[in-house]
């Protein structure tokens, strides 16, 4: 099979030259601009939902990211949320918003087999892999910085 | 806010913000193309190096200037996990680490799961 | 000893004696729009989900070409058909509605042409007096199946395919008016090795040219015999490393080849390198290739669908792609 091996290196190399390639600088500097302008959206809630009298700053941030999340979940039922991450790219999916539309289009697509064996089921389909490693790698830090304590003498 | 509280004060701390959530997005789109790894596999890479940043004690300081240009994306997802599970840790032994990201992300979570469902509910997938 | 031969040889010159295509909004907007004999503005036919809509569309394909060759649906000897969904649902629940033998296939985006050569094949042999072939693709279903939900926000690489939501059915009888399928060439199964599973044109180029090679040395023709040559979904690039495969062995292709995927949409429908999907090359048999063969503008044609036949539980395993295209001949009676 070694013959088989060279072919298809030579033919991988081949398909490489030929295939076309993603616009880099257009698509660098819309995602970009995308996450950009999430990000952005994201500071102006923080600092309006900072100037009511009683809300520190850190609450702020977490009631901006909710605001990000519903708008994001919204936008993905209207069906508007996919036409801009195919121009956003990495600037739609890697803020929070991202998040959201990947929890709510599964949602959505497996409504079709019912609310609880599809939409429930299916959720976290996307989001998962981003849910399980955030739990299991933030255990680890938890207990790591536990166990430096420990060893600090600090607890 | 660590700059002046004047016009120019507040329209820099939004370029800040911009420049800053902006360079993310574009270093994943970075990944994106010359590794083609999956968006999946990105958004796990920049979870963990929030999780990674905010053990290190580095996350804080950078989140004071970058604001918003960090913890909007899904890196400040990641740290808020990782704060919950170090604060409980320390507070409440060990076995803390395991429930704090989840406490500390809690409301960001439910509300999306929460939307999610009403929204499947509401509106039907098109066909593009 | 002879030579095996890839090539089955139909002497009683089977014809597919009518054809009827059935299509979604997108494709009928597409630069082969006019040639479609239904244009479907509902994705879902007016059915609650897509399934049921591609279900729907593969009936109306088949009772549409039983009606134009003059048959009642119970005169089909059988129904060949096939779909790129799980279980072959959308096939087999429109034969549910239908009083024919079913025979499920699946050979992904080249099930057209093994349908064809089958039913021919049976046809040839004097098993059936007529015989149905269909199949159908749907973007919704197969985005489900093999990608991702229809709302999440993704990006493509410029050499992706787009699904075409479309059916056709054609009509495989011993006698009658149309063009004689001839020849079936069966393919291998190919693998160069291809594992980006956006770029399944150049995954299936190689089955492509090692099925024409194989029309081409079998019946001791070359590429200048036939008035035109079809490849089923490669796209705008899978069908450019078609030309270049068949340059190097020798085949040149030139201006009478062209690609079903790559005619299906023009370029600013933004559908990256063109259509993909089993309903892609029978859409465009049935209307497009047998129009133009009836109108006598083309009298030889070879038709080649390919089909990637990876799954996504493979495509995870860190699989290469193994494609198999499969080719008819189609002549018209001098």
């Amino acid at each position: 099979m070694t013959d088989n091996a060279e072919r298809n290196a030579r033919y991988g190399k081949y398909v490489e030259w030929i295939s076309p390639k993603t616009d880099y600088t257009h698509s660098l500097v819309k995602a970009f601009v995308a996450g950009g302008l999430t990000c952005v959206t994201g500071e102006i809630a923080r600092n309006l939902l900072g100037m009511i009298p009683g809300v520190t700053d850190e609450q702020a941030a977490v009631f901006a990211s909710v605001l990000l999340v519903v708008a994001a979940i919204f936008m993905t039922g209207l069906g508007v949320y996919d036409a801009i991450a195919r121009h956003g790219g990495a600037g739609s999916f890697l803020p929070i918003t991202g998040f959201a539309n990947a929890m709510s289009s599964a949602a959505m697509e497996f409504r079709a087999e019912g609310l609880i064996t599809g939409t429930a089921v299916k959720m976290f389909s996307v989001v998962g892999p981003v849910v399980v490693n955030g739990v299991v790698w933030s255990a680890a830090a938890g207990v790591l910085r536990y166990i430096v304590a420990l060893i600090w003498g600090t607890i | 806010m660590i700059l002046p509280d004047t016009w120019w004060g507040w329209l820099l701390d939004y370029v800040i913000v911009f420049a800053s959530g902006g360079l993310l997005c574009a270093l994943a789109q970075i990944l994106i193309i010359r590794t083609r790894l999956t968006p999946a596999r990105i958004l796990v890479l920049f979870l963990i190096a929030g999780i990674i940043m905010q053990t290190l004690g580095i996350y804080e300081p950078l989140s004071a200037v970058l604001r918003s240009g960090i913890a909007v994306p899904i890196t400040g997802f990641g740290a808020s996990l990782a704060k919950g599970a170090i604060e409980t840790a320390l507070s409440d032994g060990p076995l803390g680490a395991f429930a704090g990201g989840l406490i500390q992300t809690a409301y960001g979570v439910g509300i999306a799961v929460a939307a999610s469902y009403v929204v499947s509910v509401v509106f039907k997938p098109k066909s593009k | 000893m002879k030579r095996r031969s890839q090539t089955l040889v139909f002497e009683n010159r089977p014809k597919l004696i009518a054809g009827m295509s059935v299509v979604g909004k997108k494709e009928g907007d597409g630069p082969l729009g006019k040639y479609f004999d239904r244009i479907e503005d509902d994705p879902k036919m007016g059915k609650n989900t897509f399934e049921k809509g591609e279900t729907a569309m593969l009936t109306e394909a088949v009772e549409g070409a039983a009606a134009k060759a003059g048959l009642k649906i119970s005169d089909i000897g059988a129904l060949f058909a096939g779909d790129l969904l799980n279980q072959l649902v959308s096939s087999s629940y429109a034969a549910r509605d239908l009083p024919v033998p079913y025979f499920g296939l699946y050979s992904a985006c080249s099930t057209m042409t093994e349908a064809v050569a089958l039913a021919a094949a049976c046809v040839n042999a004097g098993y059936y007096e007529t015989a149905a072939c269909a199949t159908g693709s749907h973007f919704a279903t197969a985005e489900r199946q093999y990608r991702f939900p229809l709302e999440y926000g993704c990006q493509r690489p410029p050499y992706a395919q787009w699904t075409v939501t479309a059916a056709g059915c054609g009509i495989i009888s011993a006698d009658g008016d149309g063009p004689a399928v001839t020849h079936a060439a069966i393919g291998r199964v190919v693998d160069y090795g291809i594992t980006d599973a956006n770029n399944m044109g150049a995954a299936m180029a190689v089955a492509a040219m090692d099925t024409a090679i194989a029309v081409f040395v079998d019946t001791e023709t070359s590429p200048e015999d036939y008035d035109a040559i079809f490849t089923g979904d490669l796209g705008r690039v899978g069908s450019e490393i078609m030309r270049d495969l068949c340059r190097e062995k020798g085949a040149e292709l030139g201006q009478r080849y062209s690609d079903c995927g790559e005619m299906m949409f023009s370029a600013k429908q933004k559908c990256y390198s063109g259509g993909s999907g089993a309903g892609c090359s029978a859409s465009v048999l049935n209307s497009f290739i047998l129009g133009k063969m009836n109108a006598r503008e083309y009298d030889r044609v070879l038709l080649l669908a390919t089909g990637a036949l990876m799954s996504p539980t493979t495509s995870f395993q860190g699989e290469s792609i193994p494609s198999v295209c499969h080719g008819i001949i189609l002549e018209n009676d001098l």
